[in-house]
C-alpha cells in the first residue's frame, strides 16, 4: 500500500500525468468540436499520424518549432476538408468516411517520411520543445516540479480547453454550433448555415487533432516514426462520450487516463513480480468502466451522425 | 380589440394557385387579415390549408398570386424574408432542440455571429418581458426536453414573437395538445390578437374554430368555400361548409350481408402507456363493408394496425369466424384468408428494392405453391405475379422488374392484386386511395366493390368521405380513439357525417356525445 502512495506523492508522477494528457487534451477537444456540430471524425488517429509526420518534418527541415505545430494544423485542417466535403456536402456515412480518412492519412504519413528521409540505422531525430521554467511557480515544493515544468504546447493544449468551454458556452458562435448539432434544420430556420457551421467546426477540430500527434514528435519524443500514435485517436473518441461532449469535463478525462497511465507505468517497475501486460492493460480497463458509468448519462447531440440537407424533414 | 374593416389588411394572400403535377392544392384562393385578428382556416385534410400557409411563409412558391405584409409584396420561396416582414410560423413539429433550455432555443441566430460574448442577460429580460405580456409563462433555463408538448409550444411561439413577429400562424396548434392545454393556448391567441397581434390558426375542429376564432375561412378542394364572422354561423353550417354537398354515389347493388366474421367488443388498444383506441365495438359482416370515417390521427393508423396484426389489443374481446382470439398475428392472418391493404404503401405494403413477383409472393412465400424445403420456385411466384399484372392491371413494370419503378396507383394495383386473387374472406383497406390520380382511384373503387359483391366482409378505413359514402354499407366514426354507433349509409347525408366525424355525437342518434364520458349504455354500440 506504501507503494502506491510513495508513487502518487511524488512530483515526477504528476509532470509525467500532464505530459501524457497533452495529445489527448488536444485530440479529445477536436473530436468534440466536430461532434458538436454534428459530425463525427473517426479520421482522427491518421490525422494525428500525419500531424506527427508533418509537423517533424518540417522541423526536420529547418523551420522552428512553433512553424511546425502551424504546419501540422493546416495538414490537419485539409484533412478536415476532405471529411467535411464527403460527410456534410455528400452526406456518406461518417464511419466509412472517418476510417478511410485515417487508413490514407497513416499510410501518406509513413510514404512521405520515406521518401524524405533516408534511411538509418538509428531515426533521425530534432530538437524538441524544451520544458519552461515558471518564474516564482516552478521552484515551489512539489507543485513547482510536478505541475509548472512542463514545455508551452501543454500549457497551450489547456488554455485552449478553457478557452473552448468559453466559446461553446458562452457566445453565438457557440450557441450556433450546438444547434447545429442538436437539430440543424432549427438552425436553419433561425438564420444560421449549419452547413458552414459544421465545415468550421471539422476543420477546426481536425487542426486540433493534427496538433496533438504533432505534440508527440516535437515534445513528448523528438523522432518520428509511423506507429507512435498507437490508439490515443481512439481512447480521444472514447473521451469525448466520457466528456458527455462538455470541454472541461473533456480535459479533467484525459487527465485520468493520462494519471492511470503514467500510474501504471511507475507501477512496473516497483511490482516486478507480476507480467507488466497486465499494468499495460490498466489505463483502458478503468477507462471502460469509467465510460460505463459517466456515459450513461451523456447528452448525445440530436443530429449526431445525420446528415443536412436542406428542405428535408 | 375588433379588427376594423376599413383598415388596411395587415396580411393579404390575393389570387394563390399551386398545383402539384395534376393536383390543384390550391386554387385561385383569396384571404385577407387584418390587425388584431384572429382567423380560423378551416378545411378536412387535403383541402390545401398547409400548402397555403407554406406558400405564405415561402416555402413554396405559388404559381401564380401574390403574398403582400403591409402593402409590401414578399419574395416566393423566401423564408428568410417572411420573418424579416415579421411574419412567424407554428409548426405543428416543432423545430427545437431537446438538449439546449429554452433560453438558448430562442436565442440562436438572433446574434452576430462573431460577438466575444452572448448577451444572455438582456436575452432573458427580453424574452420574460415577452412571456409576462402574453401569459407565456416559461422557465429560460429549463432544458427544453424536459418541458410538457404544451410548454415546447410555447416557447415555439416565444421564439417568433422574439424575432418580433406581429403575424403568426399556427399550423394545427392543437393536434398535440390536451384539452386544458388547447384552451390555455386560444386564451393567450385571444390576449395576442387584443395587444395587436394577427393570428391565423389553421384547424378542422369545430369546437375551437367557434369558440376562439373572429372570422372563419373554409376551405375546400383547394377553394375558399366560404367566409364567416364567427358570430353569425354555427357549427352545423361550418361542417356542411367544410364537407360540401357531395351525394354522387356510384350506382352499386345492395349489400346483402351474410355471417359475422369479425367482431370487436369494447377493444382497447393502448401503444406506449397512451390508450389509442378505447373501447371500440365494431363487425364485419360477408358482403358487406363497413366504412371508419375521421380525421387523421384520431387513431386509424392502431387500428389498420390492430386489424393487420402488428399491435395487440389490451383490453376487450375479438371474435374471429366465430371464435375468440386474442391478438391476430400476421402470419395467421395470411393463412386465415384476411387481405390486407396497409395505409402506407411505400412502407408496409410493398418493398420498393425487391422485385415484383417477389412483393406479390412475399406474405405466401412459406406456402408450398412457392417454396419446398425452403427452396423459393422463382417460375411459379413470376407466373403468379404475372397473371396478377394481367387480371390487375398493373402498368408499367414486369414480374422481375423493381417495384419501387411502379407509381403508386400501380402498386396499390399490385397489392390489391395479391389480397383479392385468392377471395379473401376479409380485407382491411386503410387509406386505399390515397394519393392516387381519378383512374386509380376508380379502378380500386371498382376492385373493392367486386369483392364486396362475390362475399367479402370489407373494413374501409378512409379519411375520404366520398369514398366512404360511395363504398360502404355502414359507416362509424373515429374521434380520439373512440368510434361512434354506426349509421346505414343510406342515411349518411354529408352534414350528419361531417358532425360524426367532428367528434360532435348528439344522444338523439342513439351515440354517444364527444369523448370525455367512458360510461356508455350497454345495449348502445353494435346493434
Amino acid at each position: 500500500m506504501s507503494t502506491f502512495l510513495d508513487i502518487v506523492a511524488s512530483a515526477g508522477l504528476w509532470a509525467a500525468v500532464l505530459r501524457i494528457a497533452t495529445p489527448l487534451v488536444f485530440g479529445t477537444l477536436g473530436a468534440l468540436l466536430s461532434e458538436r456540430s454534428g459530425v463525427l471524425n473517426l479520421g482522427i488517429e491518421g490525422i494525428m499520424t500525419f500531424g506527427a509526420m508533418i509537423g517533424w518534418l518540417a522541423v526536420f527541415n529547418g523551420a522552428d518549432l512553433w512553424t511546425g505545430m502551424l504546419v501540422a494544423a493546416l495538414s490537419g485542417a485539409l484533412f478536415g476538408l476532405v471529411h467535411a466535403a464527403m460527410t456534410v456536402t455528400l452526406g456518406l456515412s461518417q464511419h466509412v468516411t472517418g476510417l478511410g480518412i485515417t487508413l490514407f492519412a497513416s499510410s501518406l504519413s509513413y510514404y512521405i517520411f520515406r521518401l524524405t528521409v533516408p534511411l538509418a540505422s538509428t531515426p533521425p531525430t530534432v530538437t524538441p520543445f524544451q520544458p519552461i521554467s515558471v518564474p516564482g511557480l516552478s521552484d515551489l515544493p512539489f507543485i513547482g516540479p510536478a505541475l509548472f515544468t512542463q514545455t508551452l504546447p501543454t500549457y497551450l493544449s489547456i488554455v485552449i480547453a478553457l478557452l473552448l468551454a468559453y466559446v461553446v458556452y458562452r457566445t453565438p458562435l457557440g450557441l450556433a454550433l450546438r444547434m447545429s448539432g442538436e437539430n440543424p434544420h432549427a438552425a436553419e430556420a433561425q438564420g444560421v448555415d449549419p452547413i458552414k457551421v459544421r465545415y468550421g467546426a471539422i476543420m477546426a477540430g481536425s487542426a486540433l487533432m493534427a496538433m496533438g500527434g504533432a505534440f508527440l514528435t516535437l515534445s513528448a519524443f523528438n523522432s518520428f516514426f509511423p506507429t507512435m500514435v498507437q490508439g490515443r485517436g481512439w481512447i480521444c473518441i472514447a473521451l469525448v462520450v466520457f466528456a458527455s461532449w462538455r470541454p472541461g469535463r473533456a480535459l479533467f478525462g484525459a487527465l485520468l487516463f493520462a494519471f492511470f497511465d503514467a500510474f501504471q507505468l511507475r507501477l512496473q517497475t516497483v511490482l516486478d513480480n507480476v507480467p507488466y501486460q497486465i499494468f499495460l492493460m490498466m489505463p483502458y480497463i478503468l477507462s471502460i468502466a469509467a465510460l460505463a458509468v459517466m456515459a450513461r448519462r451523456a447528452r448525445v447531440p440530436q443530429a449526431l451522425m445525420q446528415p443536412y440537407r436542406r428542405g428535408e424533414r | 380589440m375588433i379588427a376594423d374593416p376599413t383598415a388596411a389588411p395587415v396580411l393579404e394572400l390575393a389570387h394563390i394557385s399551386k398545383s402539384f403535377g395534376p393536383i390543384v392544392a390550391n386554387d385561385d384562393i383569396s384571404i385577407a387579415l387584418g390587425r388584431g385578428e384572429l382567423l380560423a382556416l378551416l378545411g378536412e385534410n387535403g383541402a390545401g390549408k398547409t400548402t397555403l400557409m407554406s406558400i405564405l411563409f415561402g416555402h413554396y412558391t405559388p404559381d401564380e398570386g401574390s403574398v403582400r405584409v403591409d402593402g409590401v409584396e414578399l419574395p416566393h420561396g423566401r423564408p428568410r424574408a417572411a420573418i424579416k416582414a415579421g411574419v412567424g410560423m407554428v409548426h405543428q413539429h416543432f423545430s427545437l432542440a431537446p438538449n439546449l433550455t429554452v433560453l438558448e432555443n430562442v436565442m440562436t441566430g438572433t446574434e452576430p455571429l462573431w460577438s466575444l460574448r452572448s448577451r444572455t442577460g438582456a436575452a432573458r429580460r427580453k424574452l420574460l418581458s415577452i412571456a409576462e405580456r402574453f401569459g407565456l409563462g416559461v422557465d429560460p433555463d429549463a432544458r427544453l426536453g424536459d418541458l410538457s408538448v404544451g410548454e415546447q409550444q410555447r416557447v415555439e411561439i416565444l421564439k417568433a414573437l422574439y424575432n418580433d413577429a406581429r403575424i403568426l400562424i399556427l399550423d394545427e396548434p392543437t393536434a398535440v395538445l390536451t384539452n386544458i392545454e388547447a384552451g390555455r393556448l386560444f386564451t393567450t391567441l385571444r390576449e395576442m390578437a387584443r395587444q395587436g397581434l394577427s393570428l391565423i390558426f389553421i384547424s378542422h375542429k369545430l369546437d375551437e374554430v367557434m369558440a376562439a376564432a373572429d372570422r372563419i375561412v373554409v376551405l375546400r378542394g383547394g377553394r375558399v368555400a366560404a367566409e364567416r364572422k364567427a358570430g353569425e354561423t354555427n357549427k352545423a353550417e361550418l361542417a356542411e361548409l367544410m364537407v360540401g354537398h357531395r351525394v354522387t354515389r356510384p350506382t352499386r347493388e345492395p349489400a346483402r350481408a351474410g355471417a359475422t366474421v369479425f367482431q370487436a367488443s369494447r377493444l382497447t388498444v393502448s401503444v406506449g402507456g397512451v390508450e389509442r383506441l378505447k373501447e371500440i365495438d365494431f363487425f364485419l359482416r360477408e358482403g358487406e363493408t363497413l366504412g371508419i370515417i375521421g380525421v387523421s390521427g384520431n387513431g386509424q393508423a392502431v387500428l389498420s394496425q390492430l386489424m393487420g396484426g402488428l399491435v395487440a389489443p389490451t383490453g376487450g374481446e375479438m371474435q374471429l369466424f366465430g371464435e375468440a382470439v386474442a391478438a391476430l398475428d400476421v402470419h395467421g392472418l395470411v393463412e386465415a384468408g384476411i387481405g390486407r391493404i396497409p395505409e402506407d404503401r411505400h412502407r408496409q405494403g410493398a418493398i420498393g428494392e425487391m422485385a415484383i413477383w417477389e412483393n406479390a409472393v412475399l406474405e405466401r412465400i412459406r406456402q408450398p405453391l412457392f417454396s419446398r424445403r425452403g427452396i423459393v420456385n422463382r417460375s411459379a411466384g413470376q407466373a403468379f405475379a404475372a397473371t396478377i399484372i394481367e387480371e390487375f392491371d398493373v402498368r408499367g413494370g414486369t414480374p422481375t422488374s423493381r417495384t419501387r419503378l411502379l407509381s403508386g396507383g400501380n402498386m396499390q394495383k399490385l397489392i390489391l392484386g395479391r389480397n383479392l386473387y385468392r377471395r379473401p374472406k376479409i380485407l382491411i383497406a386503410a387509406q386505399p386511395t390515397r394519393g392516387l390520380d381519378e383512374g386509380a382511384v376508380a379502378a380500386v373503387h371498382a376492385r373493392i366493390l367486386e369483392a364486396r359483391r362475390q362475399g367479402t366482409a370489407v373494413l374501409l378505413i378512409s379519411e375520404d368521405l366520398d369514398e366512404v359514402i360511395g363504398l360502404a354499407d355502414r359507416i362509424q366514426a373515429i374521434v380520439k380513439g373512440r368510434l361512434s354507433a354506426p349509421v346505414a349509409a343510406e342515411e349518411a347525408d354529408p352534414r350528419r357525417l361531417g358532425l360524426m366525424m367532428s367528434g360532435d355525437w348528439s344522444p338523439g342518434d342513439g351515440m354517444l356525445r364527444d369523448g370525455t364520458s367512458s360510461d356508455r349504455n350497454p345495449g348502445e354500440g353494435t346493434a
